[in-house]
């Protein structure tokens, strides 16, 4: 009977193969939120509540956001599932300044979603990184505000000091609760004829101090360490490869080197380069955004390259102190061209 | 431990019940033969309603090139020349016949001792390999026969043995190596002295170290013939890649091996080889693995070409009640068959039996461009690129960016975390392309 039964059930036909890999989108994506789980730690360590208050913010902003655009504009299924948008709403969190306000963040997420995912087709089709977007947006929009950054005070309630900040917004009181990154203070050190050296004395930091980020700056980006340690993450899971971060380290180890040795005094040390700023954020987490970045091997490390010599220009030559966000962006714009340019090697030729 | 490096994935290997011995499965009903069971120009029927047949007597004849033969599998009566479902369940030419005595063709010998010595002369062996009906068991099916006549712009340095079994599931290639050593091996000396070459490489995955020690073994009375333990990777049995990770030659796209001076011979075929050209049997019969997740005892089987794939699933439990999928062949590049009204030809290698959870695809989801179908393809092309093409209908991107390349491995749809249907979009563009290559390459009137 069973048999009989069996023999009438349907068997489905398709083409091969009919056998899977392990790996999903919805894998890819938690997985860079569990690797950005190490930096999104040191940040509420140092930050505190503000921190907190950011990172769910913008999360939730671009989770809505993206929700809201799918379910009553495009009418199409939603999609918010698949982790891409939190990943954005953590990025940008990463790259804002713990204490800024609020509704700032939302904006700032409504343009990393509206603005540079969904406009352009949603997941997949947009050209630059939603979440530098969304930065840049801000730092556009209100210079002032994006770079006030609070001071890291280990476990301190920075609620409060952000409510003086605040208040005490252009007088000279702000400067004992918030403070420049050591970025700009060299810059800032320079336009008033300070050498190199003499900024770096001042700012005061040791090494380990840089690499577990004891000075202020955006939200994610100053523990190099627990950076690191998610990059790690991300290569053993092969979610990104080695080319992007490699390309783009190196890149800018040996362009700051060389305009260091060519005037000490001008342009910053190769190592304090790689330790200051968001440039191991953007070369582990940003620039490997696997849909902004080429195809090939040898087109992301072209990519990587462009991306560490455009930011050491920008840090060394350009208006603003940082240039990680503008390179990387710069870079995706490149993107289609490289992949053009670079095509995998075939085989027989 | 060698291998071909450009691409390639790892799926699990699942060879199940690898070491259970291989059976002659019993099957008494009516055999359906297809005509047609290479690659190549069609056959024709010889014979009619009513004849009276011998085993291993000739049932179809061809003259066109490339073309094959098949034969009786058992002596009876031809209940009908008409026409049957092939895998695809598209009505082709077939021979029914109803088994009945045991009356063989007197040039057959089935003693089963060794018989090494090679009298025929390498032309002989090529005519008696056409004319014994042996196709590539791999699975594509090309005659062998058209394989050793090598063209006059190539020379045979390598005979080349695939006994690498990628697929994961399929166990066929590694039992008949461990039963079979000696017949195989002479097979493969057949070959050489019919190509007139004096090195041949086996390529055998390390997945397999019994059948790699035992070839090596019995191998080394033999001159020129290696073993070569390859590391393991899908697709290393495709015919390129094989080339590749035992030469370290590449074949030139649009290029056949025998443009490097290789030759790739399956080790079913050579076995068929040994019994065609020692014992003049004709291929009749074959070894095929039925297994899957959810058959009770995966195992081989000595099958006769003509016997319907029921009774294999048959005699293997029957068909187990979630049975979702039945695969004619691996699950990386296998057929999935309709129903199992279907009778067993020369390239089936296996049937595998996937339960309903494992029968549907996923819905497919945006392309997020990681590029894991460009680190996965073996031939060095850009899927996600040609599934977007082939969707713009522009076949002139398609063409420029080598569509045609494709060896239908499958890595760029099994690696894809989106899901995307890549194969099918490449098989469509692929053929479209060809024929608008084809078209242009007639002279209009």
């Amino acid at each position: 009977m069973s048999a009989e039964k069996s023999a009438f059930q349907k068997l489905t036909v398709s083409g091969s193969p009919h056998i899977h890999g392990p790996e999903s989108v919805s894998k890819i994506m938690w997985g860079v939120v569990i690797a950005l789980l190490p930096a999104l730690t040191v940040s509420i360590y140092y930050f505190g509540r503000p921190a907190v208050r950011t990172i769910i913010v913008s999360t939730a902003a671009c989770v809505a956001c993206e929700w809201l655009i799918q379910r009553f504009m495009l009418k199409k299924p939603v999609t918010v599932q698949d982790g891409s948008a939190v990943i954005t709403g953590l990025l940008l969190a990463f790259n804002l300044p713990a204490t800024l306000p609020w509704w700032m963040t939302v904006l700032g997420a409504m343009a990393a979603i509206g603005l540079a995912k969904m406009a352009y087709g949603g997941l997949g089709n947009n050209p630059f990184n939603p979440a530098l977007v969304g930065r840049v947006f801000l730092l556009i929009s209100f210079p002032v505000a994006m770079t006030t950054w609070p001071r890291p005070q280990p476990m301190a309630d920075l609620e409060r000091q952000a409510v003086e900040i605040s208040a005490a917004a252009g007088s000279t009181a702000t400067d004992a609760l918030t403070g420049p990154t050591p970025l700009g203070l060299i810059k800032e050190g320079l336009q008033q004829g300070m050498t190199i050296d003499e900024s770096i004395k001042h700012l005061g930091l040791t090494p380990w101090e840089m690499l577990t980020g004891q000075h202020a700056g955006s939200l994610g980006e100053v523990s190099v360490l627990a950076i690191l340690l998610g990059g790690l993450f991300l290569l053993w899971r092969r979610i990104i490869t080695w080319h992007i971060p490699a390309a783009f380290l190196g890149s800018a180890f040996v362009f700051a080197a060389i305009l260091h040795a060519a005037d000490p005094q001008a342009f910053l040390p190769p190592g304090f380069s790689l330790l200051s700023g968001g440039i191991m954020l953007g070369a582990f987490f940003m620039a490997t955004d696997m849909v902004t970045s080429p195809m090939t091997p040898w087109g992301k490390i072209i990519f990587g390259l462009g991306c560490g010599v455009l930011t050491i220009l920008i840090r060394n030559f350009g208006a603003y102190p940082e240039g990680v966000s503008f390179a990387i962006l710069i870079m995706n714009a490149f993107v289609p061209l490289i992949n053009r340019g670079f095509k995998p090697k075939r085989y027989g030729c | 431990m060698k291998t071909f490096h450009k691409g390639g994935v790892h799926p699990n290997d699942n060879k199940l019940n690898a070491d259970a011995p291989a059976q002659v499965l019993t099957y008494n009903g009516p055999f359906c033969i297809m005509v047609s069971q290479h690659l190549g120009a069609p056959s024709r029927p010889i014979v009619q309603k009513g004849d009276q047949v011998k085993r291993g007597q000739p049932l179809t004849e061809n003259t066109a090139f490339p073309g094959s033969v098949v034969h009786a599998p058992v002596s009876g009566t031809v209940q009908n020349v008409t026409e049957a479902p092939d895998t695809g369940n598209f009505a082709r030419p077939a021979i029914f016949i109803q088994p009945e005595g045991d009356e063989k063709e007197d040039f057959i010998s089935d003693d089963p001792t060794l018989e090494r010595e090679i009298s025929l002369s390498p032309q002989e062996i090529i005519e008696r390999i056409k004319d014994m009906g042996i196709v590539g068991l791999g699975g594509a099916c090309f005659p062998t026969h058209v394989k050793l006549s090598v063209p006059k712009d190539g020379k045979a340095e390598y005979l080349l043995i695939n006994g690498v079994e990628c697929e994961p599931y399929l166990i066929d290639d590694y039992r008949l190596m461990l039963d079979k050593p000696d017949e195989i091996l002479v097979g493969i000396r057949i070959l050489m002295k019919a190509l007139s070459v004096d090195k041949a490489i086996v390529g055998i995955e390390a997945n397999k170290p019994k059948a790699i020690a035992l070839l090596r073994q019995k191998a080394a009375d033999c001159d020129g013939i290696t073993v070569e333990a390859l590391r393991m990777k899908y697709p290393q049995g495709a015919e390129k890649q094989l080339v590749k990770a035992l030469t370290g030659r590449e074949v030139p796209s649009g290029k056949l091996p025998i443009h490097t001076g290789c030759v790739i011979q399956n080790v079913g075929t050579c076995f068929a080889v040994y019994e065609a050209v020692q014992k003049h049997k004709p291929l009749t019969e074959r070894l095929v693995t039925v297994t899957g997740p959810c058959v009770e005892s995966p195992r081989n089987f000595w099958v006769k070409i003509g016997t319907p794939v029921s009774a294999l699933v048959e005699a293997c439990g029957g068909r187990p009640e979630n049975t979702g999928k039945v695969i004619a062949g691996g699950p990386m590049m296998g057929k999935a068959l309709p129903h199992l009204d279907l009778p067993v030809t020369k390239g089936l290698s296996a049937l595998l039996l996937l339960p309903e959870e494992q029968a549907h695809r996923r819905t497919a989801e945006h392309c997020i461009r990681c590029g894991k179908c460009v680190e996965a393809c073996p031939m060095g092309l850009e899927p996600y690129l040609l599934h977007a093409a082939v969707r713009n209908k522009r076949m002139d991107l398609c063409e420029r960016h080598h569509i045609t390349d494709c060896i239908e491995c499958g890595c760029c749809q099994y690696t894809c975390p989106s899901f995307r249907p890549l194969l099918d979009t490449l098989r469509l563009g692929k053929s479209k392309v060809n024929q608008i290559i084809r078209n242009r390459n007639t002279p209009t009137r």
